[in-house]
């Protein structure tokens, strides 16, 4: 990977960031005599979010490049209302002590199964006549995206209020109850996906081009777009059953690995976007669980913080 | 070689292209001319597999185009469409590089980066080619497109409006580049060209286009006449020969 030399300095930068703040993490009001069980709730999640902010991101670099567009995230496709739909359905039918819900496995092999099977079925419907326009795809994802919210409010203003705390609790990402088991398939999946996508990088790097110039250079354009977006469904299906809805994060971490890095490279945006994810969420996180007590979820912090940097970036961009 | 035959698109119902056959010759440079909409981009779209065609065949070297091994078909040919939105922060060099990816894969040897060199060259950009793209004029932004093409060293060269955003003196050197393209390096040139006085001057052979169709194809000398781009344009013409070139006053 040869990278430039300034964009060396923000990657040193970035990962002695990274490491202190795991460490702070790992390491504030460690008691000495129960650091055991204190660290063993804290690497869990650690690595949670190593693997969620590596997804997430990777997910929303790609999917850019592919629609050849910068603010376009995956949660266009309708993953997370999907997700929430199915909370909420089993909720409404059953309860929120069902098992589906309550057990960490059981709910995680359910929604990734379902948001997997149901790209599956729009994907083959969509590709199926001679079409290969992803942005019909986009499209279909945006109306049924809009349905499946629609239903899921609809059956939360009928639910019990208690029940519909439950549900409240599953539209925000976090990382606070991380379950080893559905953390060893999640990893199986997303390291699975980016062993997979790693002979794409310089492929990808011609499609950031477009499409008439990647397939002017030999790229098989159209069949390398259907398998990334396949990676992109399993990484947003997976990160969105482990953690929540959480898509929100790849546009920010993306567009800041591009505005800070002088490269177009997948691979060295990948990993840029690797450490500013943890930064931002394992920063999140300290502050979420050590100075405000689990007052506030992290994804509430990181929006707050990253809406305040896309603005200083508006008003930067216009000065200029 | 490249043989179309019989090639058809449709938009809807309307044809754009309506059963276009040619064969583009060896080693020349060859103009598409014509009105808008006649339908010369999209010939040229289809001819390198940008865009589907409803019938008819496409043939390089006798094989059908879309049998073709993609990075092999790279070798081939080189298009260069007229816009191209690059979303992606790039200097003029990192373009230019893009060009080897069909020979490299995208790991540059010293021979490729001497290829990179040359095409910056010939383009003369090497003063600017460390500059980002999105700082650059139309102008020079062209023709860094252009020396990634060169950049690509394919046989068969297709530039859909080269001369777009250029001023004459660049307009007139890239013409001369592409003469040297061809006269010295034995390459095809294939490009879609709306000023006829370019045509004239710098083309060897001629496709002229109309509704879809080929009005009219043949050795420069013969299509720029008084009759022929009358009939095409449906505008008065006058062509006068000066400095041994048939020179079009149509204004």
């Amino acid at each position: 990977m040869k990278v430039k030399a300034q964009d060396k300095k923000i990657l040193v930068v970035l990962i002695i960031a990274s490491i202190t703040l795991i460490a702070l993490y790992l390491l504030t009001e460690l008691n000495p005599n129960a650091y055991g069980y204190a660290l063993s709730r804290r690497i869990p999640r650690v690595y949670a979010i190593i693997l969620t902010g590596a997804a997430v991101g990777f997910s929303s670099l790609v999917f850019q490049t592919i629609t050849n567009n910068h603010i376009l995230t995956p949660s266009i496709l309708g993953l997370d209302s999907l997700y929430m739909l199915l909370n909420t359905t089993v909720v409404f039918l059953f309860s929120s002590t069902h098992k589906l819900i309550v057990n960490a496995n059981t709910n995680f092999l359910l929604t990734t199964g379902v948001m997997l099977g149901t790209s599956v079925i729009f994907y083959k419907l969509v590709f199926s006549k001679k079409n290969n326009n992803i942005f019909f795809l986009l499209l279909i994802g945006v109306i049924i995206g809009t349905l499946f919210e629609s239903l899921t409010t609809f059956m939360q203003v009928l639910m019990d209020p208690n029940e519909f705390l439950t549900i409240q609790d599953k539209s925000q990402a976090s990382f606070n109850n991380i379950n080893i088991k559905v953390l060893t398939f999640a990893t199986i999946a997303i390291v699975g996906s980016f062993i997979y996508s790693a002979r794409f990088m310089k492929v990808l790097d011609v499609m950031g081009l477009g499409r008439d110039q990647a397939i002017n250079l030999g790229v098989d354009y159209d069949k390398i777009v259907k398998r990334m977006l396949v990676v992109i469904v399993i990484l947003t299906a997976t990160s969105t059953a482990l953690v929540g809805p959480i898509t929100f994060l790849g546009l920010l971490v993306v567009n800041i690995a591009r505005y800070m890095m002088h490269s177009y490279k997948h691979s060295t945006l990948s990993f840029t976007i690797l450490l500013i994810s943890i930064v931002a969420l394992v920063g999140g996180q300290y502050v979420a669980e050590h100075l405000l007590k689990f007052g506030v979820s992290v994804s509430i912090i990181i929006n707050f913080i990253g809406g305040i940097y896309f603005i200083y970036l508006l008003m930067k961009g216009r000065t200029q | 070689m490249i043989q179309v035959k019989n090639i058809s698109k449709m938009y809807d119902s309307k044809k754009v292209v309506d059963n276009v056959s040619l064969e583009i010759p060896e080693g020349k440079i060859t103009s598409f001319i014509g009105p808008n909409g006649a339908g010369k981009s999209t010939v040229l779209s289809i001819m390198t597999r940008l865009m589907k065609r409803d019938s008819g065949e496409i043939l390089i070297d006798g094989k059908e185009i879309t049998t073709w091994d993609q990075k092999a078909l790279a070798k081939k040919i080189g298009i260069l469409k007229q816009s191209n939105n690059i979303n992606m922060r790039l200097t003029i060099r990192e373009l230019v590089s893009f060009g080897r990816f069909p020979h490299c894969g995208g790991n540059l040897s010293a021979e490729d980066e001497k290829q990179v060199d040359e095409a910056i060259g010939y383009m003369q950009l090497t003063d600017l080619q460390d500059c980002y793209l999105d700082e650059l004029s139309g102008g020079q932004r062209q023709r860094a497109y252009i020396a990634m093409v060169i950049a690509q060293d394919s046989e068969y060269i297709l530039l859909d409006e080269p001369l777009n955003n250029l001023d004459m003196k660049h307009s007139a050197e890239i013409m001369k580049i592409l003469r040297k393209l061809v006269d010295e390096l034995g390459k095809t040139v294939i490009i879609v060209i709306h000023d006829i006085n370019f045509a004239s001057c710098y083309s060897d052979y001629i496709v002229a286009l109309k509704d879809g169709k080929i009005a009219k194809e043949g050795p420069t000398q013969e299509i720029i006449q008084k009759e022929i781009l009358e009939e095409i344009y449906e505008m008065l013409f006058n062509v006068q020969e000066i400095n041994g070139q048939n020179i079009c006053i149509y204004f």
